[in-house]
């Protein structure tokens, strides 16, 4: 059984990777729709920004996000100003860099699905007196809703594992941005915590796999059996 | 008038000059393959835009590039029924054919019901459009765009790829309906034959 220390450290990275998935979930999906659906310029260019964190060093995406979101940060800056808000060591920033290094994973699923919507179905939709938006809440999303799925459940799992931009821009803080891959790093630096160690780790396997299993059946029963995450 | 359509479209690489004016209920435009008889009804339904020219169906014109008038494809009270058909895969036909009912614009036109019944598809309300044969899902589709409370009906291949036996109860599902809902009715087809026997008035485009 987990001890109470290890629970809140459960805890807290659910609440990181769900906040982080959350607050990610309309940006992402705009972004996916824009790179799937419209050509302006610069898109090259937006598309290689929002694939960025998959490809750069972690510890390098979490020190960008220090310099931009730092209290001395032009956006941190601000924040703090105007809201009082601190992301820099605390659980928010966590989830803000949890959330960076998801959003590629999300955005690339989401993406693939919406470029697989037959868009002579928007078409039919709209001749049959569908606005936009109806074509949009009617045909489009739940049609894409698979990638949406497999795009939210893509990015809480990146957020649990979560751990070079997080300990460089939130640092190792028990209670606050001790998340799992935190906590189990901060064990093996001690003597007599392998037994921890193991039972993180399993708990870190179970919520993946209960994540992704879940988002399959979800979407099973959704689409009539159609739709896959897996 | 019925159809009053004069216009430049492009089809392809060509553009295509084409005019039908005609106070026909039902105007069957023949042609071959590949002439551009789909992107006719495309642009007469709002989904591509004509380079020039004017549209108008039933004394409403939809298009005028003179007068910047171009309607979009919801305004415009389409039947639109697709030569590939475009049921919505995720939506059982029940809610296929109530899709155009939000459109409510003749309180006195048919109902699910009615129009089930008529297209003998009372069985098959709960059914996913995968689990219908080639005769079904087009009968369905021809449901969803008579549901619509449309204008008028675009028909693009009403025929194609039925064998003798479902031309034949197709042709006479488009009669039916015809006199149920004597709406200006434009079809496409590449073999006027057929179509010729409804007494349509046939145009030819080479």
């Amino acid at each position: 059984m987990l001890s109470p220390a290890e629970w809140d450290v459960v805890v807290l990275s659910l609440r990181v990777g769900i906040v982080a998935m959350v607050a990610t979930l309309p940006l992402a999906f705009a972004l996916a729709w824009l790179l799937a659906r419209r050509d302006f310029p610069g898109k090259l260019l937006l598309d290689a920004l929002v694939h960025l964190p998959l490809v750069i060093p972690p510890v390098v995406t979490g020190w960008l996000l220090l310099l931009v979101f730092g209290r001395e940060g032009p956006v941190g800056n601000l924040l703090q100003q105007w809201f009082g808000v601190t992301l820099v060591f605390s659980w928010g920033g966590a989830a803000l860099a949890a959330a960076v290094m998801g959003l590629p994973l999300m955005v690339r699923a989401m993406r693939l699905s919406i470029e697989g919507v037959d868009r002579r179905l928007v078409h039919a939709a709209r001749a049959l007196g569908a606005s936009r938006w109806r074509a949009f809440w009617t045909i489009s999303l739940p049609l894409s809703l698979p990638g949406v799925v497999a795009g939210c459940v893509l990015g809480f799992a990146r957020s649990l594992g979560e751990f070079g931009a997080t300990i460089t821009f939130a640092a190792n803080i028990p209670g606050e941005t001790r998340t799992i891959p935190l906590a189990i790093y901060t064990l093996l630096q001690q003597p007599g915590g392998e037994a921890a160690v193991t039972r993180l780790a399993l708990v870190s396997v179970a919520l993946s796999l209960v994540a992704l299993v879940a988002s399959e059946c979800l979407l099973r029963r959704q689409s009539g059996g159609d739709g896959h995450v897996l | 008038m019925s159809f009053d359509i004069a216009l430049t479209y492009r089809a392809g690489s060509r553009d295509v000059p084409f005019t039908l004016v005609s106070d026909a209920q039902v105007v069957a435009v023949a042609g071959p393959s590949g002439i551009g008889k789909t992107s006719l009804l495309n642009c007469i339904a709002g989904l591509a835009r004509p380079l020039s020219g004017r549209i108008a169906v039933g004394g409403h014109t939809l298009f005028d590039a003179a007068r910047g008038v171009d309607l979009a494809p919801e305004r415009r009270g389409a039947g639109y029924v697709f030569q590939d058909l475009r049921l919505f895969p995720h939506l059982s036909v029940r809610r296929n054919l109530a899709y155009g009912l939000a459109r409510h614009r003749h309180p006195a036109g048919p109902d699910l019901t009615e129009v089930a019944a008529l297209l003998e598809l009372e069985g098959l309300l709960d059914r996913r459009p995968r689990n219908l044969s080639g005769g079904e899902a087009r009968r369905v589709a021809i449901g969803r765009a008579l549901l619509s409370s449309p204008r008028f009906l675009l028909l693009d291949e009403p025929l194609a790829s039925l064998d003798s036996r479902r031309a034949e109860a197709t042709l006479v599902m488009i009669e039916r309906i015809r006199e149920r809902m004597p709406l200006p009715t434009l079809l496409v087809t590449h073999d006027a034959r057929e179509i010729m026997r409804t007494g349509a008035e046939v145009i030819a485009m080479a």
